[in-house]
This record gives C-alpha cells, sequence and structure tokens, in this order.
C-alpha cells in the first residue's frame, strides 16, 4: 500500500503542476518565439536540477524524526490548502480551474508585452514566461518527490512517478499543441489535497512523538476518512453557493467525466 | 529591497498559501503534540486531525463569508 500510495500522490500531485507549467510554455511559444519559450524550459529544469542535487543529499542526512515533523507539517499545511481550495470550487463558491481559458489570458498578454532579445535569447519575454512558470510549478513537485520518497525510503520510486508525469503531459502537450484542458484538474486536485493531507497528519504526528494506532495501516484510514470529511464539507458548504457557480460545476463535472 | 520583497512574498505564498490561520493551527497542534508527547504517556495522534476538523470548515467559511 505504502509504494502504490507513494506513486500514486507524486504523480497525481505532478500531472497537475506540469499541465500548469504546460500552458504557460504553449502559450509563450504560440504567441512569441518557441524557440525562447523552450530556452526557458531548459533553463528552468536546469535550475531544479541544481536545488535536487542540494536539497536531496541534505535531505538524506536529517534525522526521520525530524524530517517528519518538519515535512509533516508542511505536507499538512499544502494538503489542507490544496484542499480548501477544491473543496470551495467543487461547492461552487471559487471558479473552476479551467486550463483554456488561463491559456488565452497568457496568450493575450504575451501578445501585447513588448519584444526584446538578449544574449542568445530571441524573445526575452517568452524566455522570462516560460522559465518562471517551470521553476514556480516545478518547485512544488520537487519538494513532494523528495519528501515523500524519503520518508518511504524510496526516493528512486518517487521520481520514476514524477518523471512519468512530466513526460506523459509533455509529450500529450506538445503532440496537440494546445493546453491539456480535458485532463480532470479539479478532481485530480482534490484527490492530491486528501493523499498531503493523510500523509502530513501521519508524518507530523510520528515526528512530534504521537504513535499511530496500527502504524502504517493508519494511512488505510486516513485517506477514506479524509476524503469522506472532504466530501461532507462540498455538501455542506454548496448550499450556500452562488446559483451561477453551482451551475457552472455541474456542467464542468459533467464534461470531466 | 523590491526583489526581496518579491522573494519574501514567493515564500510566504509558497509555504503558508491562502489562509495564514491554517498554518498557524497545524504549527500549534504538532508543538503541543511535540511536548506533551515528552511529558505525558496518554495516545496524542488525535490531537492533528482534530485540528483539522476545526480548522478546515472554519478557512472555508471565512472564505466565502464575502461574497454572502
Amino acid at each position: 500500500m505504502s509504494g502504490s500510495a507513494l506513486f500514486l500522490a507524486v504523480f497525481l500531485a505532478c500531472i497537475v503542476e506540469a499541465v500548469e507549467a504546460l500552458t504557460i510554455i504553449l502559450a509563450a511559444g504560440t504567441a512569441r518565439d518557441w524557440r525562447s519559450a523552450i530556452t526557458g524550459l531548459l533553463a528552468g529544469l536546469a535550475v531544479l536540477a541544481v536545488v535536487v542535487a542540494v536539497l536531496g543529499p541534505a535531505i538524506s542526512v536529517i534525522p526521520l524524526g525530524a524530517l517528519r515533523l518538519f515535512v509533516g507539517g508542511l505536507l499538512l499545511i499544502f494538503g489542507l490548502q490544496w484542499l480548501r481550495k477544491a473543496i470551495l470550487r467543487a461547492s461552487g463558491h471559487k471558479a473552476l480551474h479551467d486550463e483554456a481559458a488561463i491559456y488565452q489570458r497568457e496568450l493575450a498578454a504575451a501578445h501585447a508585452a513588448n519584444g526584446t532579445s538578449r544574449s542568445v535569447v530571441k524573445d526575452w519575454y517568452a524566455f522570462t514566461l516560460s522559465f518562471k512558470g517551470v521553476v514556480l510549478e516545478g518547485l512544488e513537485v520537487v519538494f513532494i518527490t523528495l519528501t515523500f520518497g524519503s520518508n518511504q525510503h524510496n526516493i528512486p520510486l518517487a521520481a520514476v512517478a514524477a518523471i512519468a508525469a512530466v513526460l506523459l503531459v509533455t509529450g500529450f502537450g506538445f503532440a496537440i499543441r494546445a493546453p491539456l484542458s480535458r485532463v480532470p484538474e479539479n478532481s485530480m486536485k482534490f484527490v492530491v489535497g486528501i493523499m498531503l493531507t493523510a500523509f502530513g497528519l501521519f508524518w507530523g504526528g510520528e515526528g512530534a512523538g504521537a504513535h499511530w494506532p496500527g502504524s502504517d495501516a493508519a494511512l488505510l484510514v486516513l485517506i477514506p476518512v479524509i476524503a469522506v470529511f472532504a466530501l461532507a464539507l462540498v455538501a455542506v458548504f454548496r448550499g450556500s453557493a452562488p446559483q451561477n457557480q453551482a451551475a457552472a460545476v455541474n456542467l464542468s463535472t459533467r464534461s470531466e467525466v | 529591497m523590491q526583489q526581496l520583497k518579491a522573494f519574501g512574498a514567493f515564500w510566504y505564498d509558497f509555504v503558508i498559501g491562502d489562509d495564514w490561520r491554517i498554518a498557524l493551527g497545524v504549527a500549534i497542534a504538532l508543538t503541543a503534540t511535540f511536548f506533551l508527547a515528552r511529558a505525558t504517556t496518554i495516545p496524542l495522534w488525535w490531537l492533528l486531525p482534530a485540528v483539522v476538523i476545526v480548522a478546515l470548515p472554519l478557512s472555508i467559511r471565512r472564505a466565502i463569508r464575502p461574497s454572502r
């Protein structure tokens, strides 16, 4: 269970972040200059590689108890923030994350911006847009991959999950040259929020000195219980949602299935 | 100075997120668990989930209040 849960959590989180980064890169490439956008992507990946090279060995040196306390706390905060947004979206209080709309916004902004060239980069705007997208979305991927991997003593499996997700999204994205708006991103964020919260509760508690009944098996209870709790909150807060938002949620849910 | 502010804002957004009260609640619960675990022998695994059960609905309620 731990291995598959680890793989699933990292894979889904990385799919979500990769889809968001891809949208930005596609907008930069389509509206401005593909060569500069891809240079930005490569530069961003290089920065992330440095972060992994520095953080990876550093994380493995930290004692497991301290690591679980620190990482569990951060994962719990991340998970609750993801879950909060997912519940607000699913209950109709916040607009659903729409990659097609974000792509159009980025495209319009990229068209309107002035172009300048610097050294080997022909279009600086396309480069920085692409670079920032990769670094910002990638940092979360790096954090989740390293922390999940080190806590479960299986960084290679976490890395495989992350690389598989990024390659899958990159392959599809560049094949169709369009944002992956049909990926059920909102549902995936909901699942990732549940997983991050469950792992955060488990590791945070263990790191602080609490002992979960059943040890690792407690995760088998935590994940479904958090899912039921989150779905119950969606049902409770859906009642107070504005009419138009609730309708949008219904339509979107149908198209996502 | 502006770049330093932007750097701080990025990390605040990355770690704390939209509602600082959630981060504070988690920090308090972890600290309490840490010290209680060393001072008593009572089971403490329930403390963090209890904070989640209280903090998450309160944070969502606070977020939707202005739109009412």
